[in-house]
């Protein structure tokens, strides 16, 4: 039972290019790695630095999604039921890990793989290894949030 | 003053394309990561169409001395592969794959005004902090 649902090519596409290029310009403007994790990290860092770039990055950010939001509107249903105590734990664990293993989705997924780094590459495949067979048990085995 | 306006500009896109692209629904992601589902392979080409932009730039790096307006550029040159990456990834993915939120779709999501990225967020930076005060030390 291979089927596909939901599949929006063009919108994936737009969006991902977006993303690619804010990655593009932080990179060849500002010499920095457009990874979300580190810059959340390092603008939390005590004392403060040279963090104004990365305060302004992430108002950006949620300026820019915001702002699709309002004017495009909500283009899909919220999700209802899943458990807060679980969001937690999965919210705990992407902290722990995306600041013990340098990265996330965008630093080590975009950025690290579009310069060929060898711990990005790896990095990549093993945390979408690991989010598929997680996924599996989470909606299959255990039956949750489907 | 430019770096931080640029800083800003890049932001903006990055949160547009997480919008436009639907990463901010975490069923969205799911829906891709789930492929024993109705497979939905749209983070596929959102990940290609930032990896393909994204080279660009990484082709104007090697190409020049240093960025536009700053000194030298800061990437990570590492190339070792050790434990601690192998782990966090592994952590990073374990988490991903319970919530379907990753922390760039996790904060802009919060835009929606919806409770669900506000506890992935905050759980996230407890999560980051916890690692710094613990797992660092040594």
């Amino acid at each position: 039972m291979f089927q596909i649902a939901e599949f929006t090519p063009w919108s994936a596409l737009a969006g991902g290019m977006l993303i690619g290029l804010a990655a593009l310009l932080l990179l060849v403007f500002n010499g920095r790695v457009a990874g979300i994790s580190g810059i959340l990290n390092m603008a939390m860092q005590r004392p403060q630095g040279d963090t104004a770039w990365r305060w302004l990055f992430l108002l950006g950010l949620l300026l820019g999604a915001g702002g699709w939001v309002w004017l495009a509107g909500l283009s899909f249903e919220l999700r209802e039921g899943f458990p807060l105590w679980l969001l937690a734990v999965a919210g705990f664990l992407v902290g722990i890990g995306t600041r013990m293993g340098g990265g996330c989705t965008s630093g080590h997924g975009v950025c690290g793989i579009s310069r060929l780094s060898q711990r990005s590459i790896v990095a990549t495949g093993v945390f979408m290894l690991v989010a598929v067979i997680t996924t599996y048990v989470v909606r299959h085995i255990a039956g949750v949030g489907v | 003053m430019k770096r931080e306006i640029l800083a800003l500009i890049a932001g903006v896109l990055f949160g547009l394309g997480l919008a436009v692209s639907q990463m901010i629904n975490p069923n969205k992601v799911l829906g891709f990561l789930d492929i024993a589902g109705a497979w939905d392979p749209s983070l596929a080409l959102v990940m290609g169409g930032a990896l393909a932009v994204a080279a660009i730039g990484t082709l104007i790096m090697r190409g020049s001395d240093r960025p536009l307006f700053d000194v030298r550029y800061y990437v990570p040159e590492r190339r070792d592969l050790d434990a601690r990456l192998i782990g966090g990834a592994t952590l990073f993915g374990i988490g991903w794959g319970i919530g379907g939120y990753c922390p760039g779709p996790g904060l802009a999501a919060m835009t929606i005004g919806w409770w669900e990225p506000f506890v992935f967020v905050v759980a996230l930076i407890a999560g980051s902090l916890s690692w710094k005060l613990i797992g660092e030390r040594d």
